[in-house]
């Protein structure tokens, strides 16, 4: 503050004669003070018209899809013959992908139950509202905490050969070390060290489910063993 | 003869008692009448009569929910017409599947709107999700909308679910089976709550019955209730949170 002018104050009730006002503002109120001037637009028919044509495109493309491509129909259910592969609906193959490679308890319920509750109480964890740049502050220590929350989570998964989760953890490590130090570096080094922990960790979870959902359902025939998308029995 | 154009028409129709007693407000031509379009309507009064310009961007939100929503209304109404012609038993089931092919007028366009319609709806919940997760737009006073939203991801899985069974063929079928087989390894309740679901130990006539009364009462409610809270609450908390706001170059660093 010691650059600013010394400041003439000057006592006085007439606003014609001192009109120049001099406002203190205090750091930890200031987000309101920056609050910008905002432009306003009748909802009618700004916002409104905008929901009309989204809402047309939506109909629109899905007519479109509805004409080139046929829901998929097989033969009468037949509790007797047991197609191979028994897949599930797309959105369950990832966690399918997983009853590959660990018991059904931990697959089929601990697994997904943990997810569910993980993203309820983002809102309510205290990391989540106030974590800033991962590498922002004492990056020594973030090292030696994000390496060892790596090599813990790659023991783990590679000791029951879960691949498809090993593979992509070590990717967003190597991304994570490579945001260190980003601010000084191109374009994607300076976005990438703006990204906080939770973000990540998020990022992380996105990562593994799209590839186990992909491997489950382009990747796996008979028996559930890899086969090329084209030899996939692929279900809508 | 008078001269009648469509727009002479209009304004006469306005001005008779009966569209009056209907629409209360007369054309959008002033801003005290464009506000009455959005507050004297009870499906439109859920929207601010302002909203700031900069919430109508792309970037803003993708417009992610209003697509998840957009999808919903699809799948209510073709999924109401589909209900027609759909009986909820073994093995006419999927003899309605080849009625709606071969004997239904547009019934194979039906089903496949109301199918694809639905892996939207999944799709685009999930993307939504993520980008208010990225916006940090479950923050307060935003954070129990988050919770009705996690919910609300739910109960839209568990309707594309449950719809999975009906059709009655292999495909339905076997689906289920393996998810329901899931459910079993759960400790303790596992076993109950697969045969609560089921009515039986095994997918069978009963499920059928079960999942079609939760795919068409049971849940729809369940999402339309959810639903408007998350819609009503996204406006009592100041609108769609779009993007965190970079603070401006010239402002950095100034506080110490």
């Amino acid at each position: 503050m010691s650059a600013l002018p010394p400041l003439d104050v000057v006592d006085s009730a007439d606003p014609l004669g001192t009109p120049r006002r001099v406002a203190l503002v205090r750091p930890d109120i200031r987000p309101e003070v920056r609050r910008r001037e905002e432009r306003w637009v009748m909802t009618f028919p700004h916002l409104i018209v905008r929901e009309v044509i989204l809402f047309q495109i939506v109909v629109i493309g899905l007519a479109l899809a509805a004409i080139l491509f046929d829901a998929p129909l097989l033969g009468i259910a037949n509790p007797l013959e047991t197609p191979n592969p028994a897949k599930a609906p797309w959105y369950f193959l990832g966690l399918q992908e997983l009853l590959h490679y660990f018991p059904p308890v931990v697959a089929g319920v601990l697994m997904p139950t943990l997810t569910v509750l993980a993203l309820a109480v983002i809102p309510y964890a205290r990391i989540n509202l106030t974590a800033g740049p991962l590498w922002a502050a004492r990056p020594g220590r973030t090292a030696a905490g994000v390496g060892a929350a790596t090599v813990l989570l790659v023991a783990l998964f590679a000791a029951f050969a879960c691949w498809p989760i090993v593979v992509p953890t070590i990717l967003v490590a190597a991304a994570i070390f490579a945001a260190r130090g980003g601010e000084s570096g191109g374009r994607m080094r300076r976005r990438l060290a703006r990204v906080t922990l939770p973000e990540w960790i998020m990022t992380w979870f996105v990562v593994v489910a799209t590839i186990l959902t992909v491997i489950g359902t382009f990747f796996r025939g008979p028996g559930w063993s890899l086969v090329w998308p084209w030899d996939a029995a692929v279900f809508g | 003869m008078r001269e009648m154009s469509l727009g002479s028409l209009g304004s006469r129709l306005r001005d008779t008692g009966l569209y009056r007693s209907i629409v209360r407000h007369g054309v959008a031509d002033t801003n005290r009448n464009r506000s009455l379009i959005i507050f004297e309507n009870l499906f439109l009064h859920v929207h601010p009569v302002k909203v700031r310009e900069k919430t109508l961007r792309f970037s803003h939100t993708y417009w992610l929910g209003g697509i998840t929503l957009a999808s919903a209304l699809v799948l209510i109404a073709t999924g109401i017409l589909l209900m027609f012609y759909y009986h909820p038993s073994v093995p006419q089931a999927y003899r309605d599947m080849k009625e709606l092919a071969f004997v239904v007028e547009n019934g194979t366009f039906l089903r496949n709107l109301h199918r694809w319609a639905a892996h939207l709806m999944v799709l685009a919940a999930f993307l939504h999700m993520l980008r208010v997760f990225y916006h940090h737009a479950y923050r307060p006073p935003r954070q129990f909308n988050w919770v009705v939203g996690v919910v609300l991801l739910l109960v839209t899985l568990l309707l594309s679910y449950t719809g999975y069974l009906l059709p009655w063929d292999q495909l339905a079928f076997w689906g289920v089976s393996v998810g329901t087989n899931m459910a079993k390894e759960a400790p303790l309740i596992g076993e109950q709550v697969r045969f609560l679901l089921l009515g039986g130990h095994a997918v069978s006539e009963n499920a059928l019955l079960r999942f079609y009364v939760l795919h068409c009462v049971v849940l729809p409610v369940a999402l339309l209730l959810l639903l408007s809270v998350h819609i009503w609450r996204v406006r009592k908390d100041g609108g769609v949170q779009g993007p965190p706001e970079e603070p401006d170059i010239a402002d950095r660093g100034e506080v110490p």
